[in-house]
């Protein structure tokens, strides 16, 4: 078992994570940071969940957010799907495998902290979405414009915009960065149970699910693996699946998740391509006057125009 | 001496005697609804520019910050096509095509290089190059009001997928970038042709303006008895 979570001192120290860490920052630029973080990730071990939603409350609790009393939608899940107030869901799965058994998949869904985040590709205020040198992926709600174009670009459709304050805004897991820059580890993964939600380095992370991964082998599950997405330059969230093969019977989690080829055009060659067009034309425009000239009304077609008229009185 | 009224002559249409002859072009309502239009499309540039790219985000002050000018541009878009289709139902029948559009247009490029107008076939109220840019914007304008709608989350979210509104935000982009080319031209051309501005602001020509550019529709004035004394 991965040990706990340990808990930290409240002494207080030098923030752990500030903008000097930054690498990425939306519809702007960043100046590389002097000093590179350790690559932080969370690994949900779905074979080891009990679907008690602690995880749930542990986000509502420090989040301080305050999701709606919702009803019974025929599932256990409970909000039906990620809300502006509730950054993670646990998603409940009854599959049928082939051998005729009821397996119950249940999945912690939420932001997959992205290496390669289409949100922040996606957002068009300066800002607004930033991505720390440990993989963090946040949202900076001063800088939010609650525009949506995060959703579009989201491979995994996290993002949520509040429609119930004055300005709407987005909202997702911030992978609890306020709690990483004093070195705690995130509060779902404090609240879990069983330890299927466990919090390190990206690396000690992987490692750890590799022993996992041995272990649902040893019990049968073949196909038992690493969700890491390449597509987008693998995640800081990251799953143990007992069928790696086959992602999307969890809840429809993406077999290989990208940034839509559509957002990327958007937000790439596109943006040229306009520029290009609309300067060229305006180029054009002015040159075509330029050269030619004005064109202009003569005294012979004033006249013209007099004959014309005078003559229809006759 | 009454005929039948030529398609394209406009209700308020008028030639006034005089040196030099004037001729009424665009009426009061005409005006007023072009002008809605052209405001409320000097904001959708700003306001759209201003997200089309991080390098124009600073526009957004403009509107007192991001949240505000996300929050407009559509209200903007609304009005616009709103007043364009004000002008679209007055003009349609003006700007349908007519016999000679087509050798007109072949000629412009000759005319724009600095040629003979006299060699391009007589046009009526509206060029064959005023009523692509009509219907254009027309077509145009449907486009950004739907995949605008698309996309417009406050309201209209829920009604579609998200892989929809990733297709209706580039589309609402590209053909933003089309319309912006056309009134490009549009006002280039009003730059271009001394006189026609005045037909927007006081919403008369002179007769030499009509004889040179639009000789057809002067005629059919004169000959439909739209003179005064």
């Amino acid at each position: 078992m991965f040990p706990p979570l340990p808990n930290v001192s409240v002494e207080p120290g030098p923030p752990k994570l500030s903008n000097a860490d930054l690498v990425k920052r939306s519809a702007s630029s960043v100046p590389p940071p002097e000093r590179q973080l350790t690559p932080v990730a969370k690994l949900i071990d779905v074979s080891k969940c009990i679907g008690c939603k602690a995880c749930q409350s542990a986000c509502i609790e420090w989040n301080d957010t305050h999701p709606e009393i919702g009803v019974f939608s025929g599932s256990y899940e409970n909000p039906p799907d990620l809300t502006p107030e509730m950054f993670t869901l646990m998603r409940f799965t009854e599959w049928v495998n082939p051998e005729g058994n009821l397996e119950w998949l249940i999945r912690k869904d939420g932001c997959m902290h992205c290496e390669d985040p289409g949100c922040l590709k996606a957002c068009p205020a300066p800002g607004a979405i930033v991505q720390y040198s440990n993989g963090i992926v946040d949202f900076v709600h001063e800088n939010c414009i609650g525009c949506g174009y995060c959703v579009r670009g989201c491979p995994f459709n996290i993002p949520r915009i509040s429609r119930t304050e004055d300005k709407p805004k987005a909202y997702k897991c911030t992978l609890c960065s306020d709690r990483v820059a004093v070195g705690q580890g995130p509060a779902c993964a404090k609240a879990c149970p069983t330890q299927a939600i466990v919090f390190g380095t990206k690396e000690e992370m992987t490692k750890h699910a590799e022993g996992r991964i041995a272990d649902l082998k040893s019990r049968g599950y073949a196909n038992a693996g690493l969700y890491d997405p390449p597509g987008v330059k693998g995640t800081h969230v990251m799953y143990v699946l007992h069928h790696a093969d086959k992602p999307e019977i969890y809840a429809n989690l993406p077999k290989d998740p990208k940034i839509s080829p559509i957002v990327e055009i958007w937000k790439g060659m596109f943006k040229y391509a306009g520029f290009v067009a609309i300067g060229g034309l305006a180029a054009f425009s002015f040159l075509q006057q330029v050269v030619s000239g004005a064109n202009r009304v003569s005294r012979e077609d004033e006249e013209s125009a007099k004959r014309l008229t005078g003559h229809a009185e006759r | 001496m009454t005929t039948t009224t030529p398609y394209d002559v406009q209700p308020g249409d008028k030639v006034h005697r005089g040196d030099p002859v004037t001729v009424d072009r665009h009426t009061p309502f005409v005006r007023v609804n072009h002008w809605t239009a052209v405001i409320s499309m000097i904001l959708l540039w700003i306001s759209g520019f201003a997200l089309f790219h991080p390098s124009l985000f600073f526009l957004a002050d403009l509107f007192g910050g991001g949240e505000n000018t996300r929050a407009v541009h559509p209200w903007l878009g609304v009005i616009l096509f709103l007043a364009f289709y004000g002008l679209f139902f007055r003009f349609w029948r003006a700007c349908l095509f007519a016999r000679g559009d087509g050798g007109w247009l072949v000629g412009m490029p000759a005319l724009m290089a600095g040629g003979d107008e006299e060699k391009l076939p007589e046009v009526g109220r509206f060029n064959p190059g005023q009523k692509l840019f009509f219907w254009g914007m027309a077509i145009m304008l449907i486009v950004m009001l739907v995949s605008g709608l698309v996309i417009w989350d406050v309201y209209f979210f829920p009604y579609t997928t998200i892989d929809q509104k990733r297709i209706m935000v580039l589309v609402h982009s590209a053909v933003a970038v089309l319309a912006v080319c056309g009134v490009i031209v549009h006002v280039s051309m009003v730059i271009w042709e001394r006189g026609t501005l005045q037909a927007m602001t006081r919403g008369y020509v002179t007769g030499g303006w009509a004889w040179k550019h639009h000789r057809k529709w002067l005629r059919e004035l004169v000959t439909g008895g739209r003179v005064d004394a």
